[in-house]
């Protein structure tokens, strides 16, 4: 048996490490109706987004998949799905996907109510009677096995690589080691990396879809940059990153790649969907921070860690996003958005080791109950579907 | 990694790998600046910049051919574009990546 962190048990056996009711959009249009019932109902946490509609195949499917693998996150205890009516990606469907976990979800449809501050109207009741029945539940005993911690880095400067990610390197192999999951994205910024992620995999199919997702990606960006009319926008980082040091898109993953430890790879897994192990998995998605933490949040993920070197306060609606720097001036410019400091090992004043053994209490500490600055601050601007050409 | 916290606040620069031709300052070194160099294993020796390298960029530990690789984390990161000499700057003017910049 691993450590222990207090949490809210779920119907199907999963646990959140909040209590919040979720007011979920179909489609763009219900969007505002969704916001207006959260700001109705504290407690509640909305999720617009500009998609929902007008799309077709892998691009709709993607959609569909995420926000129900959103309401299905075990750190919402209820859901209000908010529908128009004509959607391609129909409210009912929402609804049917999110309701096998045996929470709370209900429906309201703007065209069925008749107009929105009907709708606003009956989605509040829902909501309300919603959170007044989870006001009562209490925290409880779970494993850290229960915990899926998603990595992602914004922001990135030379200390990403240097301290901040392998820190957090440490803090996942803790939590892996214990039967925890820990999830690496940002495919776009694994280029260069391919060999020695393909080496830790756990078998020779995963060696193989490791080395096939980064190829795609790497395919699609070429794809992206190859006419002459976008000579401008042919870089694969940021000028952030080029300010903080990093040259080549390479340098940047190698630092990268540094957040998921020394851990074996056991699954690599498409956007929206859940994966089937435990352990570390690698989601084939882009390195849009917002695209990366909505994947992982819509696979299960119930904290995510987030390495910043530049430093950004951006955070995710629902789900914990703990803020890492390994740039001892950004901690002191950004003291009031960062919550680990892993600068202290460029200073001298910790050893990475430290560090590392810090974040994964904090992990505790916030699966238990604990707010990271990013919440308490209100920052959740990291909801983002992320969209096939 | 962990000499990393043995490091000063003085000028110090950082090498990750036996491998590596480059260092990484970190702190700002001004052109003439002589720093600790501190490679994975312990070792440490002097090494002097030719011009200024802000904290977290590169300089070069050897002179380095036009084409030649630049290795950081015991990884190739790039190549040079042009020649230039040990101490200097290594960054996006001087260096390119064929699998992106």
């Amino acid at each position: 048996m691993g450590d222990k962190f207090l949490g809210f048990k779920r119907e199907n056996g999963s646990v959140g490490v909040r209590n919040l009711i979720a007011i979920i959009p179909s489609v763009f249009c219900s969007a505002k109706v969704a916001q207006r019932i959260a700001e109705s109902v504290p407690g509640t946490v909305h999720f617009s987004h500009p998609v929902g509609c007008s799309q077709v195949g892998e691009d709709l499917e993607i959609t569909a998949k995420t926000l129900i693998g959103i309401g299905r996150n075990p750190n919402f205890a209820g859901v209000v799905v908010v529908g128009l009516g004509c959607e391609r990606f129909t409210p009912r469907e929402l609804f049917e996907g999110i309701a096998p976990t045996g929470k709370m979800v209900e429906m309201v449809v703007i065209q069925d109510e008749g107009d929105s501050i009907k709708a606003i109207d009956i989605g509040t009741r829902h909501a309300r009677k919603m959170q007044q029945a989870v006001s009562q539940e209490r925290r409880v005993e779970a494993d850290v096995s229960e915990l899926m911690i998603g990595l992602n880095c914004g922001g990135s400067d030379t200390t990403s690589g240097l301290v901040a990610n392998p820190a957090l390197g440490i803090a996942s192999d803790k939590l892996v080691a214990q039967g925890g999951s820990s999830i690496l994205t940002e495919l776009t910024e694994l280029l260069g990396t391919e060999h020695i992620l393909a080496r830790r995999a756990i078998n020779e199919q995963v060696a193989a879809d490791i080395l096939r997702v980064i190829r795609n990606m790497e395919e699609r960006l070429k794809q992206q940059t190859r006419h002459s009319s976008n000579e401008k926008r042919k870089n694969l980082i940021s000028t952030g990153n080029y300010d903080g040091g990093l040259s080549s898109v390479v340098e940047k993953s190698l630092g990268g790649m540094k957040k998921s430890g020394n851990a074996q790879f056991v699954e690599v897994f498409a956007y929206g969907d859940t994966p089937t192990k435990k352990g570390l998995l690698l989601l084939d998605g882009p390195g849009h921070d917002g695209e990366v933490t909505t994947g992982q949040a819509a696979a299960g993920a119930q904290i995510v860690c987030f390495p910043t070197g530049r430093g950004t306060p951006s955070g995710f609606p629902g789900v914990p996003v703990i803020k890492i720097t390994g740039n001892p001036r950004t901690f002191q410019r950004m003291k009031e958005n960062i919550d680990i400091n892993a600068g202290a090992v460029i200073t001298g004043e910790k050893s990475l080791q430290e560090v590392g053994e810090e974040i994964y209490q904090e992990i505790l500490a916030v699966a238990s109950g604990k707010l990271s600055k990013a919440e308490v601050l209100g920052h959740d601007e990291q909801f983002c579907i992320t969209r096939m050409p | 990694m962990k000499e990393l916290s043995d490091l000063t606040a003085g000028k110090t620069a950082l090498v990750l790998d036996q491998k590596d031709n480059v260092a990484i300052a970190l702190t700002d070194l001004a052109a003439g600046d002589t720093c600790t160099v501190a490679e994975d294993g312990g070792k440490k020796y002097e090494a002097t910049v030719i011009e200024k390298i802000p904290f977290g960029h590169k300089f070069a530990l050897t002179d380095l051919a036009a084409n030649a690789p630049v290795y950081k984390y015991g990884e190739e990161i790039g190549k040079m574009k042009v020649a230039i000499k040990k101490g200097a700057w290594i960054h996006i003017h001087n260096m390119y990546c064929e699998r992106g910049m």
